[in-house]
């Protein structure tokens, strides 16, 4: 079967199209929930209240702790994870067996679905008979409160959420530090370059988009966060870990609150947007100019 | 020969004529063992019911189809299927969930509209979202047309409180079982909130169960500061989790005994309760036994923790469902099972009588389904007395929800068998036992929100002013749909 010339460009780009309708209904519908007081339990009250949803999750103190607790685990697990993540990166960079069989044993912990990682982590962490906490006891912290308590809880869920996703920083950025060209680091070698600034001048500046990347991805994880909150602490004690997604998920499915769901779900995804927005722009200016730096 | 000699034996059995004792024993004379007693039970129970003015195979061919959590009782109804589908000539399948998720798929199953399933396990509180909604049918339209109800049934069987927590009117603030009430589901099996205790640990420490909640604290507290040198870790176990799941079971109970409750009803228009100074009193008092004497990560705790410590010897004693410590007790696995004693429990040192808030895992039919006669046929034998009794004897449908049960020295040789003391905390406790809760369509946003602040307050918090801020919250959303 022939297709017209003038046709097929427009058959070719028409998969993206339906990926971006199959998109863009969802999110669409969601706006729309957002814009009702619907709750399955109370069919009679359905109708349209326009912001009202959003007025009410403005106005609650509840709604302004979840953003703070949702902007705090982003921040602190995308923090640790760079830094250790570049830090074995670095440490593995070096092609050689040790260095392969670490990379591989490194990336297991990806490998386990992150609700199972925290059940894992719950046994491991369990006062009665978890082996972090009996050796815990040998330096005298054996009553350790982890997720129990309103000043531990989040150290204890990014320290799990650090646990699963570092690898993840650390295959992208071993594989970026692996294809840097060689020649800059040859010229510093000859020159007698300090390896300090090596680091800081030559090899950083080459793996910011990398970086950027893995912040990116992990920024978007983070903020929407839910598996390990949910496994490990419900988002308590009292409000203490309360995310977005754990709190949707209340509204959605034990409350029944569609409309406030929706609502709260596209203030998380106006947030992602933003987020993203600004990321991506570091990223072009920082791509220009480590292009600039590298040119001079 | 044999067979048909035990066949009758079992109906002299069945009409109360024979003693168990004296049907195992003729049983043992015919060279019969217990399973295939126990199968002959079955099938003639079958017969009798089909020989009833009923016609069982009107749906004879059809299929339907169950939601259920996986439980104990489930496992029992399905060891007895094949005698409904003999009597019925029906066929009938089910998709089991873990109960982690099995009320997730429920909302997402009837909030579609979808017609996959004709009935469905759930529990009384959930009803008062899926009736309002329209998700469940009334079963009244069912249980009291003798057309589609066999003679044999008796639902004045089933025990009334039990009965009229399954069913509500709709309109915030009515007591579930008031005039006007729809059957929105039919009690299955129950659980009563009362004191599983550690026999070996209570008469090491030369102690007799609680007689209230100071001295349970106390009690709690002893064991707890006397770990160290012991098998046991801590004092009480109880939920804690940030859950609606925390509320129902001992707080609920306790909380009810010292005549409090969630919500003033003025008219209709629900005001949070929790604030009041008896209130406030209360929680301090159990704030300090679970801080003091509770499980060092009590935050995370669900009945399953709660039930796992005891039947591992970390907590002396649980206030939670019997049934919890019932099943620990008779599992073998469990480093403490045969240890345990049960006790109703009268927290107030005022009241006279237990009065635990119940939880029933109960029966519904989806108001989507399109063979609804039929599903009711196999809800009726379900609950029905003959398979209540196969499932309290035979298996472990504990606790029944038919008097008749209860009243069969079958039943009550084997409790008393397997668990000294289950009988006198039911007897003790049953006739104070409801929902304790105000049945509003809010019910999973207020008793979570409580079980937050339950959390807040064990971890630190003025019980006084988090007190005040739950009840403020609460009534903002109450507002918020109209019912304040």
């Amino acid at each position: 079967m022939k297709i017209n010339r003038k046709l097929f460009p427009y058959v070719l780009t028409l998969p993206a199209l339906l990926v971006c309708v199959g998109i863009l209904i969802p999110f669409f519908t969601a706006v729309y929930y957002s814009l009702q007081r619907y709750n399955l339990k109370m069919p009679h009250m359905k109708g349209f209240i326009w912001f009202d949803n959003y007025v009410n999750i403005f106005t609650d103190p509840s709604f302004w702790n979840t953003i703070k607790v949702s902007l705090t685990y982003t921040f602190f697990t995308i923090i640790i994870e760079l830094l250790l993540g570049l830090g074995i990166a670095l440490l593995l960079a070096k092609r050689n067996w040790l260095n392969n069989i670490l990379g591989v044993l490194l990336v297991l912990p990806l490998m386990i679905a992150p609700a199972l990682a925290s059940l894992i982590w719950r046994l491991l962490i369990n006062p009665n008979f978890g082996i972090v906490n009996y050796l815990l006891s040998f330096i005298g912290l054996d009553d350790f409160t982890w997720a129990s308590h309103p000043d531990t809880v989040l150290f204890t869920l990014i320290m799990v959420d650090v646990w699963v996703f570092t690898p993840f920083i650390m295959i992208l950025l071993l594989a970026g530090l692996r294809s840097l060209p060689r020649q800059p680091f040859e010229a510093a070698e000859l020159d007698g370059v300090p390896e300090y600034y090596k680091f800081f001048r030559i090899t950083l500046p080459m793996l910011f988009p990398f970086i950027l990347t893995a912040s990116l991805f992990r920024l978007l994880e983070s903020i929407q966060q839910f598996d390990i909150i949910y496994a490990l602490s419900q988002g308590g004690p009292g409000e203490s870990s309360m995310v977005f997604q754990v709190s949707a998920y209340l509204q959605t499915f034990q409350y029944t609150n569609i409309g406030k769901a929706a609502a709260m779900m596209v203030v998380l995804w106006a947030i992602c947007y933003f987020l993203c927005h600004v990321f991506v722009k570091q990223w072009h200016k920082l791509k220009i100019k480590t292009k600039g730096e590298l040119l001079q | 020969m044999s067979h048909s000699k035990m066949k009758s034996a079992i109906d002299t059995f069945l009409k109360g004529q024979m003693s168990r004792r004296d049907l195992l024993i003729k049983a043992g004379r015919y060279g019969i063992g217990f399973a295939a007693l126990t199968k002959l039970m079955g099938m003639q129970v079958t017969s009798a019911l089909a020989a009833q003015d009923f016609d069982w195979k009107k749906h004879s061919g059809t299929t339907i189809k169950l939601l259920m959590n996986k439980h104990p009782y489930m496992d029992s109804m399905i060891a007895e299927l094949d005698n409904f589908k003999a009597l019925t000539g029906m066929n009938v399948e089910y998709d089991i969930f873990a109960e982690d998720v099995y009320f997730d798929k429920v909302t997402a199953a009837l909030s579609s509209g979808s017609s996959e399933y004709d009935a469905f396990m759930t529990g009384a509180y959930m009803t008062w979202t899926y009736g309002p909604a329209g998700w469940c049918a009334d079963l009244n339209d069912f249980i009291q047309d003798s057309n589609k109800t066999n003679p044999s049934y008796n639902w004045n069987d089933v025990v009334g409180n039990l009965r009229d927590a399954c069913s509500w009117s709709g309109v915030a603030g009515d007591a579930p079982g008031a005039a006007g009430s729809k059957q929105w589901c039919m009690p299955w099996g129950f659980e009563l909130n009362s004191v599983t205790y550690n026999q070996r640990y209570f008469e090491k420490a030369g102690m007799k169960p609680p007689g209230d909640l100071v001295e349970m604290t106390d009690q709690a507290e002893y064991f707890t500061k006397n770990a160290g040198s012991n098998e046991w870790s801590y004092g009480i176990g109880t939920r804690g989790s940030r859950s609606w799941a925390t509320i129902h079971p001992g707080f609920m109970s306790a909380y009810a005994n010292y005549g409090l409750t969630d919500f003033e009803n003025n008219g209709g228009k629900l005001k949070a309760a929790m604030n009041s100074q008896a209130s406030k009193d209360f929680h301090k008092q159990w704030v300090k036994m679970i801080s003091s004497s509770g499980p060092a990560n009590w935050s995370g705790y669900t009945w399953y923790e709660v039930g796992n410590d005891i039947g591992a010897g970390a907590s002396a004693m649980i206030f939670d469902a019997d049934i919890l410590g019932y099943f620990f007790n008779g599992n073998p696995d469990n480093k403490e099972a045969g240890n345990f004693g049960f006790h109703g429990f009268t927290p107030n040192p005022s009241a006279s009588a237990p009065t635990p808030n119940v939880w029933i895992w109960s029966l519904a039919m989806s108001n989507f389904s399109k063979k609804k006669d039929a599903a009711w046929y196999w809800m009726q034998w379900c609950n029905g007395p003959e398979n209540a009794m196969a499932g309290g004897v035979k298996h472990n449908q504990v606790n029944p929800v038919r008097e008749s049960v209860w009243a069969s020295g079958d039943f009550d040789d084997k409790i008393r068998g397997t668990s000294p003391g289950y009988m006198e905390q039911y007897n003790s406790s049953i006739d104070g036992s409801k929902i304790h809760f105000t049945a509003q369509p809010l019910f999973f946003e207020t008793t979570t929100e409580w079980a937050a602040a339950l959390q807040e307050m064990q971890t630190g918090s003025n019980v006084d002013e988090t007190l005040d801020k739950l009840a403020s919250k609460i009534d903002r959303m109450m507002k918020d749909v109209g019912l304040a």
